[in-house]
């Protein structure tokens, strides 16, 4: 498989600051979760160990990332370091992935220009007893997120014109009950029904359970 | 019904079918094709005056063929629009000479032979789609003598017999001698809850339309003698058991055991013989009406809809939510949503709940006149397509054109992708890049994991959506397991391409896990089937050249599964401890 290098390519623009597109400047957070992910892995080891490798500007241990000052000092470092690509040592990208996102845009940056690396859930919370173990997992997680981050290129997510109305497909009552709500809510609405009348099923029914009154 | 007639902003198309669409979220050119009604919709009243002359009969569908109607006619009383149609097939026709009577009769003359069929085209931003139900046909299987005998009806022929508006004004007679029957006998599951005689799911709503039946007959004709065969009545619902319980209270006599054998006796009544496997005896009753209680199957048309729109349908032939618990209106497909009977069995409080759940998603995309797309979606380099036509074969979303034939390069419809990163994973000339997990993202991972004492480590790719969440919760659960593992997360697990595996075992892992959604519950629809090929594919590839195909392992674990997830990783160890620094120094010296 050839690895394609080239990368200037719709959707694909640098980042906001100018540093983006040229130097890459890494800042690595590694965060202690309080004593959640602290009590196992030794995070200021793996940021010292961070703090080594090409194109790391800043790596710390850092409290509680996902708090307000955790953020704002992330932002500071951001500003003064002049960091063009962040990584966080944390909890599941599922859970904060959202947060350090709106971080990145806070902070000047092309949101897709993060790397998180799970350190809670796939590491300290499974790995409570070997915590040496643990810790070599972390130091591979982070690595491997920031040689992710390396390679990291801003996104954006283009806009698509839409038309604000909508087809509805068979006019039953599931049809019509749909087609009333966008309708009254002021959309246009086409339907389209194969028979010659609107109603479906429904119509041929008299009484229908469970409060045995009339359909139409 | 009359609302949605009545409403300003709804365009209501009868005698139509979409034949076309084409486009994507917010922008879908639709095209239907509306027949001739030869009727002018707008100017007819209704006033009858066409079908008082007509001299064609034929049997009313509305009321199940048991009454009739005219080759001009209004399909039901409340119909919308209220205009009459003509059915040109049993018209007698034009020429004066033959017929033309209606024409003649219609003051107004909304009557037009030559009228013919239209297209039309619409560009919508959003679909709902309902094409709802059709009842089970019990012809095919005729267990019950439903084609043999007069009183063996449908419960949709029993609806209109029983209906005020309907072809009795509501008096229940028996078709053979038209005669009040006095003892009725309904058949739960007729199509249902059997692979062998018709669909093996609960069709959901038959047991409370006999119930509701039971109860109407029991208020009408007290002392009418009710039997209802069931395998098991589902009263779920709310207020569901009350009613049962009413019918019960009524006199209805619940009998468990389905017939064996129905027989008609000489006076027209019906025979039928049951097991009853509550009591364990061959009981017979003789009933004047049996009615079988049909069950629920999906729209004639379904298939053909389906694949006009690259919709999915699940295994039952219902049209497949994008997510059965979490999106339960949402196709696969952005911007096309579910409601009613189409997506499965329901009942009409159930249909009214999904039709507005669909529109408020619907509306949540509309409410704006642009709409944000996907970012990490995949993109072609043209230079270095081949147009082999693979990347499109594999896309669960037809979001790629390519023309083999021509040589036309791919083209990704970027509104349509979904990032889930197949097309990059199969592409033989490397000629596709999925932003955000490029292939050169993916290596520098493997590199930086596999730099240092790789034979310690097991490499894992797992997906966003399910074995990632698994292992996420393993941990909130604090299972503990082996700490060798490490994840590349991809968005899916079509993502992981054949030769980041080769590249992984050149570095000297030991083991490599590819893990996923289970089959049938891939958030891009089925691209987790490629990857199951995929893997076997190397794993054949492995073996001819002599490296032990166990060590690329390929596990399936949902969102939910995380002791499947520790499990998996106690395992992936063990296997692990099986390979030796010597076998893996081999592999190196075989891949290099
Ligand atoms: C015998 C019987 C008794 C029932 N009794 C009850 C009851 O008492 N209480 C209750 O709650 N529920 C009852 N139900 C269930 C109820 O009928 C359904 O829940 C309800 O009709 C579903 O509505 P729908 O709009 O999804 O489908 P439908 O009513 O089937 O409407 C679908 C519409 O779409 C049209 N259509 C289909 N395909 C296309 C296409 N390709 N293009 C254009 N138009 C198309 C059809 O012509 C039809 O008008 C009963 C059902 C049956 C069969
Ligand atoms: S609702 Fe009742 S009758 Fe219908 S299929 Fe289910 S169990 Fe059988």
């Amino acid at each position: 498989m050839t690895t394609p290098t080239v990368l200037s390519m719709p959707g694909v623009s640098p980042g906001v600051l100018p540093s983006a597109d040229g130097e890459v400047r890494i800042g690595v957070y590694v965060c202690h979760c309080g004593m959640n992910i602290a009590q196992t892995v030794d995070c200021d080891g793996v940021a010292a160990a961070m703090a080594k490798l090409p194109d790391v500007a800043v790596a710390k241990g850092i409290g509680y990332a996902c708090s307000e000052p955790g953020q704002r000092e992330i932002r500071e470092d951001i500003a003064t370091h002049g960091l063009n690509r962040i990584v966080v040592g944390s909890c599941s990208p599922r859970l904060h992935e959202p947060t350090f996102r709106q971080m990145l845009i806070a902070a000047g940056l092309n949101p897709y220009l993060l790397e998180m690396a799970n350190l809670r859930e796939q590491c300290s919370w499974v790995h409570m007893k070997t915590p040496e173990a643990a810790t070599a997992k972390a130091y591979d997680l982070v690595k491997m997120a920031v040689a992710r981050a390396r390679r990291l290129q801003s996104l954006t997510e283009p806009m698509l014109p839409m038309t604000q109305r909508a087809l509805v497909i068979g006019g039953g009552v599931a049809g019509i009950q749909a087609a009333l709500d966008m309708a009254d809510n002021g959309y246009e609405v086409v339907m389209v029904e194969r028979q010659p009348s609107i109603g479906g099923v429904m119509a041929q029914l008299d009484k229908t359970f469970p409060t045995m009154d009339c359909s139409i | 019904m009359t609302d949605a007639g009545r409403h300003p902003r709804i365009t209501i198309h009868t005698l139509s079918e979409v034949v076309d669409v084409k486009g994507n979220v917010g922008s879908f050119d639709v095209k239907i094709v509306k027949k001739a009604r030869y009727v002018d919709e707008k100017a007819c009243t209704a006033c009858g005056e066409c079908a008082k002359v007509c001299p064609v009969v034929r049997p009313d569908e509305f009321n199940m063929g048991l009454s009739s109607r005219h080759a001009i006619y209004s399909p039901f009383p409340q119909a919308v629009p209220s205009a009459y149609v003509l059915n040109s097939g049993e018209c007698l026709g034009n020429n004066p000479v033959v017929c033309s009577k209606c024409q003649d009769a219609c003051e107004k003359k909304c009557i037009d032979f030559h009228m013919s069929d239209e297209t039309i085209s619409e560009r919508v931003g959003t679909i709902v789609v309902a094409t709802g139900l059709t009842p089970h046909d019990p012809r095919a299987l005729d267990e019950y003598g439903y084609t043999r005998f007069e009183n063996v009806l449908t419960s949709l022929e029993f609806e209109r017999l029983v209906n005020a508006g309907g072809p009795t004004q509501g008096h229940l007679v028996r078709p053979s001698d038209r005669k009040r029957p006095r003892s009725v006998g309904f058949v739960q599951c007729v199509g249902s809850r059997s692979a062998r005689r018709g669909k093996s799911y609960c069709s959901n709503i038959c047991c409370m339309n006999t119930i509701k039946s039971t109860l109407v007959l029991k208020e009408h004709y007290p002392d009418m003698d009710i039997k209802v065969f069931y395998i098991d009545i589902r009263a779920f619902g709310k207020g569901f058991e009350d009613l049962y319980t009413r019918s019960r209270r009524t006199g209805v006599h619940y009998v468990r055991g389905l017939p064996g054998q129905v027989e008609q006796l000489a006076d027209g009544r019906l025979r039928v013989a049951v097991e009853n496997t509550a009591g364990q005896s061959l009981d017979f009753y003789d009933l004047d009406m049996l009615v079988l209680a049909v069950g629920i199957e999906p729209a004639a048309g379904t298939h053909k809809l389906q694949e006009m729109m690259g919709l999915q349908l699940s295994s039952d032939g219902f049209f497949l939510e994008a997510h059965p618990k979490l999106q339960p209106v949402d196709a696969a497909t952005r911007g096309v949503f579910y409601a009613g009977c189409a997506e499965g069995p329901k009942d009409i409080k159930e249909s009214v709940t999904q039709a507005s759940a669909a529109a408020v998603r619907a509306i949540r995309l509309m409410q704006s006149s642009q709409i944000r797309a996907e970012a990490i979606t995949s993109e072609v380099i043209t230079e270095q397509c081949k147009a082999c036509g693979k990347c499109a074969e594999v896309c669960p979303y037809n979001a790629i054109t390519v023309d083999p034939k021509k040589k036309i390069p791919a083209k990704i419809i970027t509104a349509a992708c979904t990032g889930c990163g197949t097309c990059a994973a199969e592409c033989p000339f490397g000629a596709i890049v999925m932003n955000h997990f490029t292939d050169r993202q993916i290596y520098d991972q493997i590199d930086a994991l596999l730099d240092e004492r790789p034979s310690d480590k097991i490499l894992t790719f797992a997906c966003n959506w399910c074995s990632y969440a698994g292992a996420d919760y393993a941990g909130v659960s604090r299972l503990q397991y082996p700490p060798n593992a490490r994840l590349i997360r991809t968005m899916c697990s079509g993502r992981v391409d054949e030769d980041f595996i080769w590249y992984a075992f050149k570095k000297g892992v030991p083991i490599v896990l590819v893990s996923g959604c289970h089959i049938g519950d891939c958030h891009y629809i089925d691209a987790n089937h490629w990857t199951a090929k995929r893997v076997d594919r190397v794993r054949k590839k492995m073996e001819k050249r002599g490296l032990r195909p166990e060590r690329l392992q390929l596990e399936w674990i949902s969102a939910a599964e995380g002791i499947l997830f520790a499990e998996v990783m106690t395992r992936m160890e063990q296997l692990r401890q099986s390979v030796s620094e010597k076998e893996i120094a081999e592999t190196i010296a075989l891949l290099s």
